[in-house]
């Protein structure tokens, strides 16, 4: 602090100017706290609210529609949402360790491309921009249709093999190719471009370094160097593909669903709570019951997911 | 052994590119598809001879799906435009000016703001779909462009990215500005925003295709014909029961040619926009 300041009541001044700095923080960050304050915890807390309410068409239950835990209680004995449960825990054990594998390759192979190095990676990440309706339409219509013309009995039929019906099939569940090789045509580009990402972040000392100590390139090195150093890509990688296999909606709905309805099987938790809440019973407070357990076993598997590969940690 | 091991890598080398090759047509089939089916005659999509090539490309096709009332296609198109502009525009506006006032305006509770933004990235926005339907309906904002738009502009995912841009954005330019009398609102307007266009870009992108590409909200947000988007409207199309398939492709392939040149065209700014967003640091 100056003499200057001092005299001139620097306290006064600079009291002013941090009650200043308050207001203009509040200009910039103000609108958007308070849109998603609106958006997002609002519909939270009202969520939890009708989640102890009996309400059937309407959002503002009276006191006679208070049932307690009731709607929990429905939810956790009920069938229908724990095979929902099931459904995502299966669709996750498929499509996380095909995604990773697939855009860790991809990554890998393309990063070392001296040609046509920016093509394959546009061609990878081009489905990106797809959505999953129209991959759907795709992969419903001309690829996995259960006839002849289909491209995937097409080709099968040219060795001999019978048509499938792909999507209609519970015994064995082909319909569960058809879900997980559209996700995959659809995310992998995305995670590979993380992965680049990642890659271009080691340092090429230690691959020198490397080849100093004899370490073969491959394996050796991949296994030594490149792996361990990818750790927080891989991490963040897992974590957003789990988020996002709990958010299946689209493929679903849209692959399994036709004029008749949706079939009984294959109901992720978002196409369960879809039909419960917004269906013909309209039931909200039992869906938003469900909303309520699924963040908190998102959350729950969030923390302890992080805990275990310790999220936050720097590479190397 | 020198010779032996030489060739072994070139060997690799080109197993590898053909690998790459041929994962990249198994990529590229999807798009081929939609262009094909869309193009050839009703006859040729469901013969059993199934053909690579159609035998003739019907362009009229393309005029086709915008003439059918049972498909609303241009008023999809439409909607969906309006939708994906209006949500980017204020998405990158919103977020912007939060993520700049975290990372640059002191403020004793700026930690407490940014973790209670953070948190919400915990919280699935889908799974917050029941009760921010309630809200919405409650505001009487079904079927309407308030509706679609206004409740999915608080991305905390674009705030974060832009804070962490922020941050590392060079403190000198704006200490010029500061000493030259700007407050941070002229600040942010003439010196930061001009010289951060690459994030701009990026997250411009990104949430222009998630905008575009979305289903779930339109879906239980645009309930009359009149609100469709484009994804609305093809979804209902394929679970219709008299389905016209060269149309539904065609009906498709529109629906992502603006995105594929957006994409094309600003490919480099997602890429080093995801690259720099810190999500895997």
């Amino acid at each position: 602090m100056s003499a200057a300041d001092v005299r001139t009541g620097g306290a006064v001044a600079r009291a002013l100017g941090a009650q200043r700095r308050n207001l203009w923080f509040w200009i910039f960050v103000g609108p958007f706290a308070v849109g998603l304050g609106l958006f997002t915890y609002v519909p939270l807390v009202w969520s939890l609210y009708l989640s102890f309410f009996d309400a059937h068409n309407t959002v503002t239950p009276t006191g006679d529609d208070f049932v307690g835990l009731g709607n929990y209680t429905a939810m956790l004995g009920d069938g229908a949402f724990l095979s929902s449960l099931g459904t995502f825990v299966l669709f996750t054990a498929f499509i996380v360790p095909a995604t990773y594998v697939l855009s860790l390759g991809l990554a890998l192979m393309v990063n070392r491309l001296r040609l046509a190095r920016a093509f394959f990676r546009s061609v990878f990440f081009l489905p990106t921009a797809c959505s999953y309706v129209v991959a759907a339409v795709i992969w419903k219509l001309s690829i996995f249709n259960g006839v002849r013309f289909g491209l995937a009995n097409t080709v099968l039929g040219w060795f001999g093999a019978d048509q499938t019906a792909w999507l209609s099939t519970t015994h064995p569940p082909w319909y569960w190719l058809v879900i997980v090789t559209v996700r995959l045509w659809l995310q992998a580009g995305f995670y590979m471009i993380l992965f680049l990402a990642g890659l271009q972040r080691i340092s090429p000392q230690l691959y020198e370094a490397a080849a100093v100590d004899g370490a073969r390139a491959g394996w050796q090195v991949f296994r030594h160097i490149t792996f361990p150093q990818l750790r927080a890509t891989s991490v963040a990688v897992v974590l957003l593909l789990v988020i996002n296999a709990f958010q299946a909606f689209d493929e679903f709905y849209n692959l399994l669903s036709d004029a008749r309805g949706y079939p009984p099987y294959a109901r992720p938790p978002l196409v369960y709570l879809y039909y419960t809440a917004l269906g013909r019973d309209q039931n909200l407070g039992l869906g938003s019951a469900g909303a309520v357990i699924l963040a908190l076993i998102i959350a729950v598997a969030t923390v302890v997911q992080a805990r275990w590969f310790g999220l936050g940690r720097k590479e190397g | 052994m020198h010779d032996a091991h030489d060739a072994l890598a070139r060997a690799g080398r080109a197993l590898r590119v053909v690998l790459l090759i041929a994962l990249a047509l198994l990529f590229l089939v999807p798009f081929y598809l939609l262009v094909r089916n869309g193009l050839a005659s009703e006859q040729e999509i469901t013969s059993p001879d199934w053909t690579f090539f159609p035998h003739e490309l019907r362009w009229s096709h393309l005029a086709e799906v915008f003439q059918d009332p049972g498909l609303p296609m241009g008023r999809a198109l439409f909607n969906s435009a309006v939708i994906a502009v209006s949500t980017t525009v204020g998405t990158v506006v919103l977020a912007s000016l939060a993520g700049y006032g975290l990372a640059r305006i002191p403020y004793r509770h700026a930690n407490a703001v940014f973790y209670a933004i953070l948190g919400t990235l915990m919280v699935p926005a889908a799974v917050t779909f029941v009760p921010s339907f309630v809200l919405v309906s409650s505001l009487g904002w079904i079927s309407t462009l308030r509706g679609l738009v206004i409740p999915t502009l608080f991305s905390a995912f674009a705030c974060f990215i832009f804070r962490q841009y922020f941050l590392g954005f060079p403190q000198e330019l704006e200490d010029a500005a500061r000493v030259d009398g700007l407050g941070y609102w002229r600040t942010y307007w003439r010196i930061v925003v001009p010289n951060a266009r690459p994030v701009f870009a990026a997250v411009g992108t990104i949430v222009f295709i998630g905008a575009w590409n979305a289903f779930l909200w339109p879906l239980v947000i645009g309930q009359d014909q009149e609100a469709w988007t484009v994804q609305v409207a093809l979804s209902t199309f394929t679970t219709a029961q008299n389905l016209n398939l060269h149309e539904l492709f065609v009906a498709a392939a529109v629906s992502i040619a603006p995105l594929v040149v957006v994409f094309l065209l600003l490919q480099r700014y997602i890429v080093a926009g995801v690259e720099r967003s810190g999500i895997d640091d």
